[in-house]
């Protein structure tokens, strides 16, 4: 076991090079002109151009040499020292302020969305062929079509607005529970669409298999059949189905974060994609990969637990 | 081509069985004709506007009633069915307008998606080796960053960029930022495809006659899988769609042309005011083709390939 977590550690190290690659392109090379032209304002004389390039660091060499803009890049992702964002604030610190309350956001939704969605899915495929499995999985369907924006903007229009019961917008002195109480209320509603449907299929190959038969037939209650039978050998699609849900959660905490003010990490990316900060989007891209690198391998890990037939050779 | 001539005394291909069961269930067929007009409308204000940009049909610049203001649904007139924007503007020809938008840059960008996903699949599967290890390389580097965040960062890049003397801005930007991100899957599935087909009879047949690489993959490999794209493809399409909705509402899409995206922005602070129309108008629109596309691509998948499960 400790052997295979080293292996996959190890097996991060072309992956996070990988991303650091595709950022160092994308920010450095392909949008390098674009950043300079932003930050110099209208009709810039060329010494104004090349004062910022300096300033950016982008007249050094690209790759090869001992101070080059690549291995700058590295240097900084790798001791996550990000240098400042556009307004002078040192990245980090703007990481270090937001992700408490991306958390408090977050991993609620998370949780609430694998709740709700897996429970749902287990009544689906017991209730299979009747008017109940039919009507989730229309709601599903229909869920999953309607615009995630829309869910967002009518949402806090209508439940918090409207009717006044919840917060409309963030403020920092409520607690954040009470700030957070709506955005994780839409963000589950939005997740569960596709992820009954998913669960439903999976529910459905073991539920017609004989070891649910037998438990049956010896008496047991329909409780104990579906969620210690069922559920236990139902565990391992479920687990990668949920490595598989975190971008959505990703997007649902930068939609979210803007649309309710709350000062996360989405919100600071969306806000940098407004004002066009290369360097936190950037940053951004790479923390969040890095995480999602991390999910990957708790994930591959929780295989082990939920399955003991898996081996790690 | 398939298994399924040795069960059936009819000549029937894949494409024929798949056709005829699909005739068969009535309201996968009312999804796909509701697909297909959303399509029509596409084309025809596509071709309406080469023609004649200021056609009346087609021309959401045109000032309805006097001076800017909103003015409510109404059923006096056509155009003003859906009410207008604060300037004026007809909700219902932004609308009919954005169908175009959404549907050019998702098209787009499943080509492109495809373009590049299906012979890099084919080929890290059949080859192998090096190539094989470069490929999984890039794409599973590419999958451990969130698909949101890639795409808001291509977006932004590729707005308002010069490349190569060019200028990228507006629709291009988005189909590009789309297409050059989401084409993992499509690889992955190929790939796998190609390894399990790779050693089968016919590519060892081909290869005793003497066929060249390409041709066993493009000619013999590539057909047998085409169903499997076709699938992805018609359910990726949606989330394009809502791909393209989201980046246009964050202003990283065609500034001067009419989309949902920008419709739901402009509408969104104006919800409180009662002005509801507009948002409505927009997010109907988003929800029908998207549930009729969903509806239609599920029945495909069923009727093309009854063991492939469902990946998400």
């Amino acid at each position: 076991m400790p052997a295979y977590i080293i292996r996959r550690l190890l097996y991060m190290i072309p992956i996070v090079f990988g991303v650091l690659l595709l950022t160092f392109l994308l920010f450095n090379v392909v949008g390098a002109d674009q950043a300079v032209y932003r930050l110099a304002g209208n009709n810039p004389t060329p010494e104004i151009l090349d004062d910022i390039r300096h300033e950016l660091g982008y007249d050094k060499p690209l790759i090869f040499s001992i101070d080059s803009q690549f291995v700058t890049h590295v240097k900084k992702a790798v001791t996550f020292n990000f240098g400042k964002a556009l307004d002078k604030e040192p990245i980090i610190d703007k990481l270090k302020n937001g992700v408490p309350y991306s958390l408090a956001l977050t991993v609620p939704m998370f949780f609430g969305i694998v709740v709700t969605s897996v429970s749902l899915a287990i009544l689906a495929a017991f209730y299979r062929g009747t008017w109940f499995d039919r009507i989730i999985l229309l709601i599903c369907v229909a869920g999953m079509s309607f615009p995630y924006l829309s869910y967002i903007i009518f949402g806090q229009y209508f439940i918090a607005y409207k009717y006044d019961l919840f917060q409309i917008y963030f403020s920092p002195q409520r607690s954040i529970w009470s700030n957070a109480a709506l955005p994780i209320l839409i963000g589950i509603v939005v997740g569960i669409g596709g992820n009954v449907r998913f669960y439903r299929t999976v529910m459905l190959d073991e539920i017609n298999s004989g070891y649910i038969r037998t438990a049956f037939a010896k008496g047991l209650s329909t409780r104990v059949v579906l969620f210690k039978h069922l559920l236990k050998n139902a565990m391992i699609p479920i687990i990668t189905n949920t490595v598989l849900t975190l971008p959505y959660l990703c997007l649902g905490s930068l939609l979210l974060e803007s649309f309710f003010g709350i000062p996360g990490i989405g919100g600071i990316t969306l806000d940098a994609i407004e004002s066009r900060d290369f360097s936190v989007i950037s940053t951004m891209t790479f923390i969040f990969s890095i995480l999602f690198v991390i999910f990957n391998l708790i994930s591959d890990v929780c295989y082990a637990f939920a399955d003991p037939r898996i081996s790690f050779d | 081509m398939n298994e399924d001539n040795i069960n059936s005394f009819q000549r029937s291909s894949l494409w024929h069985d798949a056709f005829r069961r699909l005739r068969r269930r009535k309201f996968a067929m009312v999804c796909f004709w509701i697909v297909a007009g959303y399509f029509a409308l596409a084309v025809f204000v596509y071709i309406a506007e080469s023609i004649d940009p200021t056609m009346s049909a087609i021309n959401w610049k045109e000032q309805l009633g006097q001076g800017m203001e909103y003015q409510r649904p109404s059923l006096c007139s056509v155009k003003t069915i859906f009410g207008t924007n604060f300037l004026g503007q007809s909700t219902l020809i932004s609308t009919l307008y954005g169908v175009k938008t959404a549907l050019a840059v998702a098209f787009a960008a499943s080509v492109i998606s495809i373009m590049i996903g299906v012979p890099l699949g084919a080929a890290a599967g059949y080859f192998g080796g090096v190539v094989d290890d470069i490929v999984v390389w890039i794409y599973s580097t590419l999958s451990n960053i969130p698909w949101i965040i890639l795409v808001m960062a291509f977006a932004v890049v590729l707005n308002d960029d010069k490349i190569m003397g060019g200028k990228l801005s507006g629709e291009p930007g988005v189909y590009l930022a789309i297409g050059l991100t989401s084409w993992v899957g499509i690889c992955r599935l190929i790939r796998g495809e190609i390894i399990k087909r790779k050693e089968s009879e016919y590519v060892l047949a081909a290869k005793a006659v003497g066929c060249s690489n390409s041709r066993i993959i493009f000619r013999h490999l590539l057909p047998n899988v085409f169903h499997i794209i076709i699938i992805n493809f018609s359910l990726r399409f949606v989330s394009f769609i809502h791909m393209e909705v989201i980046i246009s509402f964050l202003g990283l899409g065609d500034a001067n042309k009419p989309s949902w995206g920008k419709m739901i922005s402009a509408a969104s602070s104006e919800l409180t005011r009662g002005i509801w129309w507009e948002m409505t108008a927009a997010t109907m629109a988003i929800f029908v083709l998207s549930l009729a596309l969903n509806i239609f691509g599920d029945a495909l998948r069923d009727c093309l390939d009854p063991k492939l499960r469902m990946e998400r």
